[in-house]
Formats: C-alpha cells, sequence, structure tokens
C-alpha cells in the first residue's frame, strides 16, 4: 500500500514538473504575449495541479491534504485572473495599434 | 562548503551588486530598488549567522531572526517615504505630470 | 542533493540581483526584483528562519513590489531624461564593489566556530511566557521594545509621507494608482478573495503564538487585501483625515504602550507581563498590532492624498 502510494507521488511530481518544464520553454521560446500565457497556463494549472495530487499521499492528516488542495485553488483564481488581465492589456494595446 | 556558506556568499554578491547600482545608475527609483537588493543581502547575513547558531532544538537563533523581521518592515517603510519624495520631486519639477481627477493639478503653492 | 539545491538557489539569487541592477528598463527591473524577494523568501525556508519567509514573501517582495511597481508605471515618461555615467566611473564602481564583497565574503566565512548563539537562552525562557514559538518570543518578551518603537517608525514614516501632500489636500484621499482600470474579473476577485485573506491573516495572528506567524505576517495579508479592494475599485481610498482611520493606525501601538506601562504597576518593570497573563496580553497586543499594521502598510503603499475630500 505505501509502496503505491509512494509510485503515486513520484508519478504525480514528476509529471507535475515535466508540465512545469514544458510550460517554461514555451514561455522561452513563444512568439507573442497571448502563445506565452497559453504555455504558462499548461504549467499553472496542470503542473501545480499534478504535483499537489503527487504531495497529497504524503500528507500528515486531514488538515494537510485539504491545505494543499487550497494552495492549488489559490494559485489557480490568482492564475485565471492574471492572465484575463493580461490579455485585456493586449488586447487593449492591438487595438490601439490597429483600430 | 557547507549550504551556509553558499549563502554567505550568495549574501555578499548582493550587497555588492546592490552598491554597484546606486553607484551607477542615475535614476533615482532604480536607486531605491539597489539598496532593497543591499538591504536583502545584510538581511541574509543575519540569517546565516542566525542559522549557523541554531541550537537547543531550534533550527536558528530567534534574536537575529526577529531583528530581521523588524528589519524588513522597517525597510519597507523607507522604501515607502523614498517613492513618495520621489513622485513628488518628480510633480514638482514637470518631468512628469500625475492625472489628478479634480484637474486641480501643477499649481503647487 | 540539497547541497545543489541550495546552489542552484543561490546562483539564481545573485542572477535575478544582477537582472534587477543592470536591465534598462525599470518596470523589468522591478518585476524581476519582485520574483527576486520571493526566491530570497525560500532561502530564508532554507534557512531554517520560516517566520522571516513569511515576512520576506510577503512585505520584502509583495508590498515592496506593488509600491515599486506604480511608483515605475508614474515614472516612466521620465526614464530617457537620464544620462547613465561613463565607462571608466563604472569600472571604477565595478573594483570597489567587487573589493568590498571580497571582504565581506571572507568575513562571512571566517565567522568564530562553534558560532555565538542565545538560541539556548532563548529557549530555556520561552515557558515561562507560554508562548510556543521562539520568534514570537523575542519579539514580544524579550525585545519588545525595539517592536514597539518599531510600531512608532512605521506611523513616523507615514506621517512623513502624508506630509508630501500639497497643503490644501492635507486630509484628502490618496491617488493611489491613477492608471486603475476597471475590469470585471479583478472586481470578482476582490470580492471573492478578501473573505480568504482575512481569515488567513487573522489564523497567521493567532498562531504566531506557537508557530511561524505573527502580527507583521497577518498585517501584510491584511494589507494585501485592502489594496486588491481599493485596486479593482470595490471600495474608494479612505481619505486619510478621517478620525477614525486615525484611531485604527494608533490602536496597535496605543495599546502595547498601556501593556508596557501597566508592567510597571503589575510587574515592577516597562513591558514586563505579569506571571501568567504573558500569552493573552501578548495575544491582545497582536491582534490589535495586527490591524494597525495591516491599515499603516496599506497607507504607505497608498501614498500622499491627491485630491480633495468630499465635502
Amino acid at each position: 500500500m505505501t509502496l503505491a502510494l509512494d509510485l503515486l507521488t513520484i508519478v504525480g511530481v514528476s509529471a507535475g514538473c515535466f508540465f512545469f518544464v514544458a510550460g517554461t520553454v514555451g514561455l522561452l521560446r513563444f512568439p507573442d504575449a497571448l502563445t506565452r500565457m497559453h504555455a504558462l497556463t499548461k504549467a499553472d494549472n496542470l503542473g501545480l495541479g499534478l504535483i499537489v495530487l503527487g504531495l497529497l499521499p504524503q500528507a500528515a492528516g486531514l488538515g494537510h491534504a485539504l491545505k494543499l488542495v487550497a494552495i492549488w485553488l489559490l494559485a489557480q483564481v490568482s492564475a485565471a485572473v492574471a492572465s484575463q488581465l493580461i490579455a485585456g492589456a493586449v488586447l487593449r494595446q492591438r487595438s490601439a495599434i490597429w483600430p | 562548503m557547507t549550504s551556509t556558506d553558499i549563502f554567505a556568499l550568495c549574501a555578499t554578491t548582493l550587497v555588492g551588486l546592490g552598491l554597484f547600482g546606486i553607484i551607477t545608475n542615475p535614476q533615482p527609483l532604480r536607486k531605491i530598488v539597489a539598496f532593497n537588493v543591499i538591504g536583502n543581502g545584510v538581511f541574509l547575513l543575519f540569517g546565516v549567522v542566525a542559522h549557523r547558531g541554531a541550537a537547543a532544538g531550534l533550527g536558528a537563533d530567534p534574536v537575529p531572526q526577529a531583528l530581521v523581521i523588524t528589519g524588513i518592515v522597517v525597510a519597507f517603510s523607507a522604501t515607502a517615504l523614498a517613492v513618495a519624495l520621489l513622485l513628488r520631486l518628480a510633480k514638482q519639477t514637470h518631468l512628469l505630470t500625475l492625472e489628478a481627477d479634480d484637474g486641480s493639478d501643477g499649481d503647487l503653492s | 542533493m540539497a547541497l545543489g539545491f541550495d546552489i542552484s538557489l543561490a546562483f539564481l539569487v545573485v542572477v535575478l540581483a544582477a537582472w534587477t541592477i543592470q536591465v534598462h528598463d525599470t518596470y523589468s527591473a522591478v518585476l524581476a526584483f519582485v520574483v527576486f524577494g520571493l526566491l530570497v523568501a525560500l532561502i530564508w525556508v532554507r534557512l531554517a528562519s520560516v517566520d522571516v519567509a513569511l515576512t520576506e514573501a510577503a512585505i520584502g517582495s509583495g508590498v515592496t513590489g506593488a509600491l515599486l511597481l506604480s511608483a515605475a508605471a508614474l515614472l516612466r515618461p521620465t526614464e530617457s531624461t537620464v544620462a547613465p555615467p561613463g565607462a571608466a566611473w563604472c569600472t571604477a564602481a565595478g573594483v570597489v564593489c567587487a573589493i568590498i564583497t571580497a571582504g565581506l565574503g571572507a568575513i562571512a566565512l571566517l565567522l568564530p566556530d562553534p558560532a555565538p548563539t542565545l538560541a539556548p537562552l532563548a529557549a530555556a525562557n520561552l515557558p515561562q511566557s507560554g508562548l510556543g514559538n521562539p520568534v514570537t518570543g523575542v519579539l514580544f518578551v524579550y525585545r519588545a521594545l525595539d517592536t514597539l518603537l518599531e510600531k512608532v517608525v512605521l506611523v513616523l514614516a507615514l506621517v512623513g509621507v502624508w506630509s508630501l501632500a500639497v497643503d490644501r489636500l492635507w486630509g484628502g484621499i490618496p491617488a493611489l494608482w491613477p492608471a486603475t482600470c476597471p475590469d470585471s474579473t479583478l472586481t470578482f476577485l476582490a470580492q471573492l478573495l478578501p473573505s480568504v485573506g482575512l481569515m488567513l491573516g487573522i489564523y497567521l495572528c493567532w498562531t504566531g503564538a506557537d508557530h511561524p506567524g505573527g502580527a507583521f505576517q497577518g498585517g501584510a495579508l491584511l494589507t494585501a487585501m485592502w489594496l486588491l479592494v481599493m485596486l479593482a475599485g470595490v471600495r474608494a481610498a479612505p481619505a486619510t483625515g478621517l478620525l477614525s482611520l486615525r484611531l485604527l493606525l494608533v490602536a496597535g501601538p496605543t495599546l502595547f504602550l498601556v501593556i508596557g506601562l501597566s508592567g510597571f504597576a503589575i510587574a515592577g518593570a516597562f513591558l514586563a507581563y505579569p506571571p501568567g497573563y504573558g500569552k493573552p496580553l501578548i495575544v491582545v497586543a497582536e491582534g490589535a498590532l495586527t490591524l494597525s499594521i495591516g491599515v499603516t502598510l496599506g497607507l504607505l503603499a497608498a501614498g500622499p492624498a491627491e485630491r480633495a475630500r468630499e465635502p
């Protein structure tokens, strides 16, 4: 049982790290703000989500597990709002250049 | 070379970098940022000293930690005062115009 | 493994600091400074100082970052008017700074071993205060005078910032980011997040007695929530002349001072707590201080009055 949980942790955290690396590569390589944001959301949502999922079996109790989930939810909310704001700014800038 | 030594070197480098920024960067706001980098370096040196003094089951000596917490807050208030002075200076010398909602801008007497 | 992580962390922090100093655009420099602050907070965790890490992330990186970002946006038009210094001057400065860095580094590496420490003393006397977190113990018991004076410094700094307002706007409303653009998503966040943030701030203040956390960290969270609400336009910034606001500003320091003075009568010394009542008194003082710190930091970030108060 412990082995299975540890395996889940290893798989989850590794997959999360993969999405973070992929997101970062996208951030560095993509040409403009909107596509770069598209890459970042993968790191934020999937990467952090998988890492939290992987860490859940290692939590000391229900309280710790809830805290981990809360971290993921808060990061989700802030990422969603931040990307909305950035995208809005990009759109305003574009319509200023090409009216 | 332990982790504490690495962070000690990191802290001293931050002090040097910040000092360089203060001397060479002509923009006042950048000098304020550089000053904060120096501050972080000094605080980290405190942290290194605290970590070296770990004893009695504590991970680090609590006295330098408390001093640094106080220091971070005071550094913020000093930064806020400096930024406010800077913005007022910029407004006064008309290097930029701050928009005022009631249209009563410009006359500073 | 841990050493490798620490080396990469330290390297990343130094690179970000260099970027902050050298990058051309001030706005980018401030953004790099915010990331730098968050990574420094990670170093604090590695140095087993979680209380400091929380403070650094919340105040050193978060609130300072918000303040500097708004200033950078306002000062952007002035950037090109300043000429950079010559190459000779930069080289000389670089040499001087390298010498200072090397000297400091040598001192830091040659610190005495075993290191002098007050940790055993702090740990031995902690049970008397009823607290479980030694850092809070130092802040509110052994060095309570420092903490009290620091609150006074915060209020004085705020007086300094306020006094930069134009005479006829004294007591007016801080401008707080003139470039605020209303956005429904931001409004949503400003309505959703404060409930979570307030709870977390109160929790941090409460748990500070026994675990990492405390008045500063909790207060900084309250500040962040308040700034978010004001930025999103859900609530307007308050007039700096409001009596209730000013009372809130001095409530924490005053209560702390009253507790300190009553120490003369009850326990025989300034800022001494009567035996058995240490923890309740500290928690009460911390609660009031959390509120005062939250309001003070928020107003420091908001800056001097820029608009007249509505009659």
